[in-house]
């Protein structure tokens, strides 16, 4: 299973930070630090996947963002990057043509996007379909939920 | 400031904006407090807040805490946000919760309860916002309220598939995956019915009920068996369909990858399966996936080819893990082969890390070193640091007879260019098959002082005592050897290792090459000596004992030597190590008679080839004997010459001179002198001690069985322990006892954790006092806790002076996972049904072996067992004559219940350990550490 996903810049400002294992703060910053470190100094060509403890970090870069995650032994690194690519296809659709600032200023919806494709560390719904309905759907309620438009 | 979506929140868009303006650190951690006190003012202030006003102060906070900064208030606001009728403020609710709020807070009960009110929502939105949050924080709490709750809603009929594809992974997370809390984990009616989701409608719900299944299997696979011919089945279905069969769930013109994928995970958990029909079945998806991968591919997207080759490498790792199809492992090896020259660099990766499991396999062994010249290659042409890692690591693998010498002098080639990282993995790894498939020793020699003159800084201490001790034992390379360093060290700059290897090696066999006017007796020394000053004093002291050999080897040159030893720097050095060795060894060679020298120095011993251990007890034995009678020289001449064997053998052992020899002729000087036992020689050579070092593993394991007892003991010192342990907690007490007459100063004994077993078992020592007095004993109070299953021990470091010599002696303490053993007894019935439940393949640990001590003392084998810590449970076993033993091993999250069975055969003098256990990790460690007690 997956036990963490980071999203960071290429300047290493980290962007997005899911942890499926409990880690204490000042160890998820340690872990955040190093591999931010150890990935950016690697040079486009390079192979994606690194190992690191035992885990095997699996990342790939996106414009000007890299996707970071940390699987487990038996986890499939070809398929770890297909789950960052689908993700990435989802932010995408859902913000149409996703960029940095997207997930910058709507962080709580990348969240939640998140928790639609990967529960407890495992893929939950492969189908972008589905979870972009159930997205949709979510949206909608929302929408319903609120009293006139006028609040603030 | 980009468009925000849905129902954004304007004051967070401007708070993040303002962030991002911030010029500097400073200026953003201003805004940031300014931001803090305002939400503080409002969540304290008079007014009430409507549900937007606490949704968008509390999504600041995140946004806050998501920057780096602690956030120690909101908690309470979040919690309320979860029973907001308004979908929006309940979701950001749930995400603070997920991200910021401890699984041991006190708000966990409002927690519990507000998710609990959303399960029952027959709002399937609510219901897996309420799962998600489970599943993110996953406590024991969660397990207890909802462990019943869940798998109802995940086999019943009127559950939408998307909630059971959360509840599924909800479940999983609450077992904790393969690790948890074994009594959590469903049985009995609901074995079937989860296991026959695996035929559900819904791609999803299979996808995310097998990852559940998957670490259910690791738990009991004997109960969860029936989904080896379900999963295979599903798969059979999955790899024949054709990529619009799917719909949705086919991937970049991928069938299901993600589905594919666990399914063949599942099925590594399980041997191949025994019904033929089901095998045939099997092996048919297998192939069809190897034909698949000669397809050409639908699309040139890298998402396709990745869909793709992630399943393949996925089917080839459950080809080797059955390894009994031999046709498939050889056609894997082949499709491997071909992707070690592919332009994509993950794919070399993968197949080099593959190759290797394939090169462990007798069927495969042979058609993965066709691939030879590749892999070679690789080693010399790819970019990426990791590629070669994997490459070196293929080598190693396929390494045999036939192509070692090829494979190490190609490893060797790349040495000098390797990465830093690397080094010293690769100097061990050319040094271990240097060895175990050396013909001739001439080469092994070759390989190590190669390894020493290209990357002497990696070489480690094991390496060098080892080409010693090999040289040492094989008459036929030491002259070659001889030779060999004495050309090494000519090199105008050697590494310091070399001079070692060289000092020791010409000062036992110099005599061989001597002949040659090249390399005369002086010619050696001087060109050893020319390296002396540049050497550590470890080193130097070494080289002084290599000097003092000279002497007896070379009597032509003692004038010179003597010149050398009498030297300020020696004979007044500031290292007392060097300062002692250089007057004793010039008292030696001037002081005593004629008489004496002569028959010292012929007693300089040849390092014969002998049983060691013998030796080490003779040699122990004398020591005491001089501890005794520490003044009376007289009864020392026996004793003496004893030692003297012995220490010649030890240096043998340890492959190391400089401990040794000056031993040897310590206890000379002893007679002749007639002073006290110099013992701060021996202890300052303590890593060389041998004896007492052998003797310290010999206690160890006793004390495995056993928590009282002598831990170490030499001349100096005695080292012994008492502990107890209860559930996941121990106590020790150390005491050290000071054998000698006089004060042991600056006396500090240190506990530590190496590596990952810091992680694992906490240790805490109380400080001791720095001095013990001269025959009194101290004591030391370690608590320690296990958090984990571990393997390696804790080491107790002791520093102390004696006599004005630093002593350092590092031991290993006996806490070992058997040690948090509570003993449980049980029937025959629930011993065996256990037994059942627990027989998959990575529960079981089993070992086969010739017993030590004979089959026959009964009582001497109870008495091991009960001490290792289980209850013995007698009556059970149909055999009388097997042994059956059951234990919970306590550790700070979990609990592992372990069931052992020990059967001896009388006829063969033999035994078969098996220990079942629900964690492998801990089946294999117990099985290490019991089978060598028998």
């Amino acid at each position: 299973m997956m036990q963490f996903m980071l999203l960071f810049s290429r300047q290493g400002k980290l962007r997005l930070q899911k942890w499926y294992v409990a880690y204490q703060d000042k160890m998820k910053k340690k872990v955040a630090r190093e591999l931010t470190t150890a990935i950016l100094t690697r040079k486009p060509k390079m192979c994606s996947f690194l190992e690191w403890k035992d885990l095997k970090i699996v990342y790939k870069r996106y414009a000007s963002l890299y996707f970071c995650c940390a699987v487990e032994e038996d986890d499939n690194e070809l398929l770890t990057l297909e789950i960052i690519h689908r993700y990435v296809e989802l932010l995408d659709k859902y913000f149409g043509s996703v960029c940095e600032l997207d997930i910058i200023f709507n962080f709580e919806k990348a969240y939640f996007i998140l928790d639609e494709l990967l529960v407890g560390g495992e893929i939950q719904e492969t189908s972008k379909k589905s979870v972009l309905k159930a997205i949709a759907a979510e949206d909608m309620l929302q929408e319903d939920g609120r009293p006139g438009s006028g609040t603030i | 400031m980009p468009a925000v979506r849905g129902d954004g929140m304007r004051g967070l868009a401007v708070f993040i904006s303002d962030i991002r303006n911030c010029k500097s650190k400073e200026a953003e951690i201003k805004r940031i407090n300014k931001e803090l006190a305002n939400i503080r003012s409002k969540f304290k202030g008079d007014k009430t807040l409507d549900g937007y006003q606490k949704k968008k102060y509390v999504c600041k906070l995140l946004f806050i805490f998501l920057l780096g900064h602690d956030i120690d208030f909101g908690h309470m606001e979040a919690v309320n946000l979860l029973s907001s009728n308004k979908y929006t403020e309940k979701q950001i609710g749930y995400l603070f919760i997920s991200v910021l709020v401890d699984s041991t807070s006190d708000l966990m009960k409002l927690v519990i309860k507000s998710i609990s009110n959303d399960l029952q929502s027959r709002n399937p939105i609510h219901v897996n916002l309420a799962l998600q949050c489970i599943a993110n924080i996953g406590s024991k709490d969660m397990a207890d309220a909802f462990g019943n709750e869940i798998p109802k809603l995940l086999v019943s009929g009127d559950t939408m598939d998307t909630v059971k594809q959360s509840a599924a992974l909800c479940l999983l997370r609450l077992y904790g995956g393969a690790g948890g809390e074994p009594t959590a984990t469903p049985s009995g009616e609901w074995t079937s019915r989860i296991v026959h989701l695996l035929n559900d409608q819904h791609m999803g719900v299979v996808t995310a009920a097998t990852s559940l299944i998957d670490a259910l299997v690791k738990r009991s696979p004997e109960e969860y068996k029936g989904c080896v011919s379900l999963a295979v089945s599903r798969l059979s279905r999955i790899v024949t369909a054709s990529y619009t069969d799917l719909q949705d769930y086919t991937y970049y013109f991928v069938p299901a990858p993600w589905l594919s994928v666990k399914l063949l995970r599942l099925l590594q958990n399980y041997p191949p399966p025994d019904d033929p029909g089901v095998r045939g079945r099997l092996n048919e998806c297998l192939e069809t996936i190897l034909n698949k991968a000669q397809e050409p591919p639908k699309s040139k997207k890298v998402q396709h080819s990745n869909a793709k080759n992630a399943v393949l490498f996925e089917a080839i790792s459950l080809i080797i893990h059955s390894d009994s199809e031999p046709n498939l492992l050889v056609r894997a090896c082949n499709q491997l082969g071909s992707f070690l020259t592919h332009r994509e660099t993950n794919l070399r990766y993968l197949a080099l890390e593959s190759m290797c499991l394939l090169a462990t396999s007798e069927f495969s062994h042979d058609a993965v070193k066709k691939h030879q010249e590749t892999v070679i290659n690789a080693l010399k042409t790819e970019r990426d640091v990791s590629v070669r890692q994997r490459a070196v690591d293929l080598l190693y693998a396929m390494c045999d007879k036939s192509n070692a010498e090829e494979i190490v002098q190609e490893m060797l080639n790349y040495l000098e260019l390797a990465d830093y990282s690397i080094r010293e993995e690769m100097v061990l790894k050319v040094a271990i098959l240097a060895e175990k498939y050396a013909s001739d020793y001439t080469w092994y020699v070759d390989v190590i002082l190669n390894l020493i003159r290209i990357a002497g800084d990696y070489v480690s201490e094991e390496v060098w005592y080892r080409v010693i001790q090999i040289v040492v034992n094989r008459e036929d390379v030491q002259g070659y050897a001889a030779k060999m360093v004495f050309e090494a060290l000519q090199a105008p700059a050697c590494h310091e290792n070399m001079v070692k290897v060289g000092g020791y090696i010409l000062g036992e066999f110099g005599n061989l090459i001597a002949g040659d006017a090249r390399s005369s007796p002086q010619v050696q020394f001087r060109l050893l000596h020319s390296k002396f000053h540049l050497c550590s004093p470890m080193t130097r002291a070494l080289l002084l004992s290599t000097y003092v050999k000279f002497i007896n080897l070379f009597p032509e040159i003692k004038g010179e030597i003597i010149t050398i030893l009498k030297s300020d720097t020696n004979l007044r050095s500031a290292e007392a190590e060097l300062q002692q060795r250089a007057s004793e060894y010039l008292t030696l060679a001037n002081t005593v008679s004629t008489d004496v020298l002569a028959t010292v120095l012929e007693e300089m011993p040849a390092f014969p080839e002998r049983e060691s251990s013998i030796l080490a007890k003779l040699k122990k034995k004398s020591w005491s004997n001089d501890a005794a009678g520490a003044s009376g020289a007289t009864k020392s001449e026996t004793v003496s010459t004893k030692a003297n064997h012995v220490s010649s053998e030890r240096s043998m052992d340890m492959g190391a001179s400089s401990g040794a020899k000056p031993q040897s002729s310590m206890s000379l000087l002893v007679d002749v002198l007639g002073g006290e036992i110099p013992n701060g020689m021996q202890g300052n050579l303590g890593g060389f001690s041998n004896a007492s070092m052998s003797a310290h593993e010999e206690n160890l394991k006793k004390l495995i069985c056993k928590n009282n007892g002598v831990l170490f003991e030499n001349d100096l010192i005695q080292v012994g322990i008492r502990a107890e342990y209860r559930q996941n907690l121990g106590r020790l007490g150390i005491f050290f006892g000071n054998k000698t007459i006089s004060p042991l100063t600056q006396f500090s004994p240190t506990v530590s954790c190496p590596g990952i077993l810091a992680a694992k078992l906490l240790v805490q020592a109380k400080s001791v006092e720095s001095q013990v007095e001269a025959g009194a004993q101290i004591q030391q109070l370690i608590n320690v806790e296990c958090i984990d299953d571990f393997v390696e021990y804790p080491l107790l470091t002791v520093n102390f002076v004696h006599g004005g010599s630093q002593q350092r002696h590092e031991l290993k303490l006996p806490v070992s996972i058997n040690k948090f053993f509570q003993a449980t007894d049980m029937n025959s019935d629930s011993f065996f049904g256990r037994w059942k439940n627990l027989s998959g393949p990575q529960q079981e640990a089993q070992h086969i072996f010739q017993s030590q001590f004979g089959t026959d003392d009964i009582d001497g084998v109870k008495t091991k067992l009960v001490g290792f810590g289980l209850a013995l449970l007698e009556g059970i076993d149909p055999n009388p004559d097997n042994f059956v033993g059951a234990g919970i091993v306590h550790m700070r999250g979990q609990q592992i219940g372990c069931l052992l069975r020990l059967e001896p055969n009388k006829q063969a003098n033999m035994y078969r350990l098996t220990i079942r256990s629900s964690k492998g990790s801990v089946s294999k460690q117990l099985l290490d550490l019991l089978h060598p007690q028998f």
